[in-house]
């Protein structure tokens, strides 16, 4: 299968507006007569939820939470990046177009780049119509601030919580719509299989999460807006039930996935603590604005924090990156933190940590000034370390983020199953082998808000004379069968160990193989690693309860499967890279000063990886630069 | 460390509830409390029993999903925190920690210390939202909004409807809840034209809904996570009379 990502002719500039030009429309009668599903009610979901169903499609939206809000784009903290150059500080869209490829490590596409940019002025003005709090100056104008990788200021927030007040927003909108009787929701929902009829994408099954009862919906068109799986390591900042089940269940019915290995870590996260820790909370990138990162020069130092000398400080990052500092990239930040930690130089009891420290910027800016900027924060952190910030440095860790990878998807969003979109996190598309901070809040948003509802009419024009699919097709009722084969053998082990045992495994595995640093021999043990806990899992994995109830162990217990067969499929894209670029860091393949060493001749390509019975066969999208020149990644 | 959880088990809304006794050991005082309570389904799981069903979901104390009565208190023993921030360095080694579901009305026991609180979510449907269309904004910057407004509206809408506010409330009042979002919107310029008509409509559900009244006693503001003042319920009020008055 040859890929073909659907760019539009002309000049960069010009490609949204000439396809929106050249494609199709449907008359408002018969968008009524047209029903979308939507998997997921986070900042995508809901974007897309909303304005498709303000367009006057039939809507179905579902979530496994107990309502919308709770969808995981409320935990994004710092901010929200626009080209609006409220500034004054010499930004455009080119300029914040081209800090997004070089962020990705040229290893994402221009156009759906620079639409990403381009679509994020409209953005700001929508998400203020719809009554978000951003901070804003004594007279009235918004404020912005900077984020990493970036040198101008165009990163807008809400304090410490702009990803709630995003979402709260999409999900006020959403229930606008609900009112309206243009959306069904569906909450403690969740999807466990794609109906694909005669090649496209028709409907999907649903576990009722309170009565364990299997469902089935159809539709003309569906649209998986899951998230991220970084949940595949156990401990990262993601919530608990974030998973990759769907998508997984996607790509095993024919939809490709693109750069499964692309996983940002990020730097600034809450250090483990012990063995039983489920989750890693992020402090925001927003935070390296006025904190600095430092460790002892010295090796195993004993003395606390504040009782080190300035001159026995090692202000690496600052160090090893003068024109960026402390604002360097994730990636590479994070790279350097472990870089000190592996080294010896880690602080807190576990070593595993290096300190971020607002001393300097209470002393320039004032208290009630840092106390402004990062309140929230501050109280969040003595809130689950009980240690007070203002006085003595945090303690922070890399810890797995974002998925950079996803379903792959063309310039319309749409997957290689016809008729199957994939918007926000759960797609690969806009941020190449690395994220930049305040591009997720924007990806998901613009993804929802403005393409989707732009492009599914295109495909949705030819579906209006189709027939229009219903839950007695044979293929319902096999692919409902399927389903409950997985729940029933699931349920039928009965072995001696307990799920998060196996997550807990896999998570070792993924993070010491395949997450800041990966090598040829290390991915190839984690290949045989994970299918030899594989074999286990289906043979001693232990679930008490049954389906027909809310049973957390047996929610727990499917998405793990799904995990561990994407973990396989990660450590392969990983091994077949033989370069680093961005966020993928091949220790074969690094420049003298440890930095990352792209190999454009063989990889300037996308991987699309093919499920093909439990194999993966690999399709390269090759990345065409016809606008900007690909360089070295330099931050120094 | 080593504590015992008397933790409230109910299959589903058709039985009836109880406490039952669980001691657990091997737990750190870096554990979060709800890691504390993954241990023990853990060792449930491997005593062939059902797990004990709670909520929870980002952990880190924004999605609102988690909350539990916990010796009384809604999300336990400190002031303006979530369930999931709470840690088990907040209590003795060998208590006994008594863990409750919410208790109001208007919030059905689902199954063990799971409730459903969809009734938030029919309040926000009453009116909580601005109606104008995805596509027809004006530019951003166009109406300013003074930082004092811009702050006040903040306030109220970092609010993560979790619903510790009408379970401490001896009247099962959802009026933190409702207020703040209604402020929220009604104090921004792009909110103005909807304000009453959503100011009616919300109180109106609230009603409907079967939660109580407010008698200003202040536990809400007490437990609620991110300190929502009761000022925003005065205010409510104080503008539900001027609508009635006034229209």
């Amino acid at each position: 299968m040859r890929l073909n990502p659907k760019i539009p002719e002309g000049d960069l500039e010009k490609k949204w507006s000439n396809y929106q030009l050249k494609s199709q429309l449907i008359n408002p009668a018969n968008k009524k007569k047209l029903s979308v599903i939507v998997v997921g009610s986070g900042l995508s979901g809901a974007g897309a939820a909303s304005t498709l169903a303000e367009l006057g499609y039939d809507i179905k939206c579902f979530c496994y939470q107990d309502s919308a809000r709770r969808a995981h784009s409320v935990a994004a903290q710092g901010g929200i990046n626009a080209a609006k150059n409220y500034q004054h500080d010499g930004d455009s869209v080119y300029r914040m177009f081209y800090d997004t490829l070089k962020g990705g490590d040229f290893r994402s596409r221009e156009a759906n780049t620079y639409r990403l940019a381009e679509l994020s002025a409209p953005l700001i003005d929508h998400f203020v119509q719809q009554g978000v709090p951003f901070a804003r100056e004594y007279g009235g104008t918004l404020v912005n601030r900077s984020f990493g990788g970036v040198q101008v200021q165009r990163t807008f927030y809400a304090r410490g919580q702009t990803g709630q007040q995003l979402l709260l927003a999409a999900y006020s909108q959403l229930y606008k719509m609900i009112k309206a009787k243009k959306v069904q929701m569906f909450p403690r929902s969740e999807m466990l299989d794609l109906v694909v009829i005669d090649g496209k994408a028709k409907g999907i099954i649903v576990r009722n999460l309170v009565s364990g009862q299997l469902e089935r919906y159809a539709a003309d068109a569906v649209v998986l807006a899951t998230g991220g799986y970084s949940r595949v390591f156990r401990l990262s900042t993601l919530a608990i039930g974030c998973n990759g089940s769907a998508i997984w269940k996607a790509h095993k019915k024919g939809a490709f996935f693109a750069a499964p290995s692309f996983t940002q870590i990020h730097p600034t996260a809450l250090p483990q603590s012990s063995e039983a820790q489920s989750k890693l909370t992020l402090m925001s990138e927003s935070l390296r604005n006025d904190g600095r990162i430092w460790v002892p020069k010295q090796k195993d130092d004993k003395r606390k924090a504040n009782e080190i000398p300035e001159d026995e400080r090692d202000y690496y990052l600052e160090r090893r990156y003068p024109s960026f500092g402390n604002l360097a990239p994730r990636d590479i930040a994070s790279r350097a933190a472990k870089e000190r930690i592996d080294a010896g130089y880690g602080v807190g009891r576990l070593k595993n940590a290096v300190y971020l420290d607002f001393k300097h910027a209470i002393e320039k800016f004032g208290l009630t000034t840092i106390q402004d900027r990062y309140g929230n924060l501050f109280n969040m952190y003595k809130k689950i370390t009980g240690i007070d910030a203002y006085t003595t440095p945090m303690l922070i860790s890399p810890a797995a983020h974002f998925s950079m990878g996803g379903l792959w998807v063309d310039y319309e969003l749409m997957t290689t199953i016809p008729g199957l979109y994939a918007v926000g996190e759960c797609n690969f598309s806009d941020h190449g082998a690395n994220r930049l901070g305040a591009n997720s809040l924007l990806q998901a948003s613009v993804d929802g808000y403005f393409i989707l509802p732009n492009t599914i009419n295109n495909y949705l024009a030819n579906e209006i004379k189709a027939d229009h699919p219903t839950i007695d097709h044979p293929e319902f009722e096999k692919t409902e069968k399927e389903a409950q084969a997985h729940i029933d053998k699931i349920l039928s082990i009965n072995g001696t160990k307990t799920v998060d045992h196996f997550h807990r495994e896999l998570g070792k595995i993924m993070w010491h193989e395949c997450a800041m640093s990966r090598t040829k021999e290390g991915l190839k043990k984690a290949i045989s690693n994970i299918e030899a806990l594989k074999e286990e899992f289906w043979r001693d994995v232990k679930v008490t309860g049954d389906q027909y109830e809310m049973n957390t162990e047996l929610e727990k217990a499917y998405r793990l499967a799904d995990f561990i067969e994407l973990g396989l499929l990660m450590c392969t894209d990983a091994l077949q890279r033989e370069e680093s670029c961005g966020a993928h860091f091949r220790e074969e393949y690094q420049t003298d000063e440890g930095e990352a060493l792209r190999v454009d001749d063989e990889f300037s390509f996308v991987s699309a990886w093919e499920y093909d019975n439990g194999k993966f066969n690999l399709h390269k999208e090759q990345l065409k630069f016809e606008f900007v020149k690909p360089t070295v990644r330099s931050y120094k | 460390m080593k504590v015992t959880f008397k933790i409230w088990r109910q299959d589903n809304p058709n039985v009836k509830g109880g406490f039952k006794s669980y001691d657990v050991e091997g737990l750190t005082e870096d554990m979060s409390f709800l890691e504390a309570l993954d241990h023990l389904n853990e060792q449930l799981v491997l005593k062939d029993e059902k797990v004990i069903a709670y909520e929870y979901d980002c952990r880190e104390g924004i999605c609102g999903q988690c909350g539990v009565f916990i010796n009384g208190r809604a999300h336990g023993p400190h002031p303006n925190m979530t369930t999931c921030q709470l840690h088990m360095r907040s209590f003795e080694d060998g208590e006994t920690i008594t863990v409750e579901p919410w208790r109001a009305k208007a919030f059905p026991i689902i199954k063990d210390l799971v409730v459903d609180r969809s009734a938030f979510d029919r309040i926000i449907e009453a009116g909580a939202y601005i109606s104008s269309k995805t596509g027809t904004a004006p530019e951003a910057n166009a109406i300013p909004i003074p930082k004092e407004i811009a702050d006040k509206a903040m306030d109220a809408a970092a609010c993560i409807g979790c619903g510790a506010c009408v379970a401490s409330c001896k009247n099962s009042s959802a009026m933190l809840f409702t207020s703040a979002k209604i402020n929220h919107l009604n104090s921004l310029p792009q909110g103005k034209a909807e304000s009453s008509n959503r100011l009616k409509q919300m109180t109106y559900q609230m009603d409907i809904e079967g939660f109580g009244n407010c008698t200003n006693t202040g536990a809400c503001e007490v437990e609620c996570p991110e300190g929502i003042s009761i000022k925003n319920i005065a205010e409510m009020n104080a503008n539900w009379m001027r609508t009635k008055l006034f229209g």
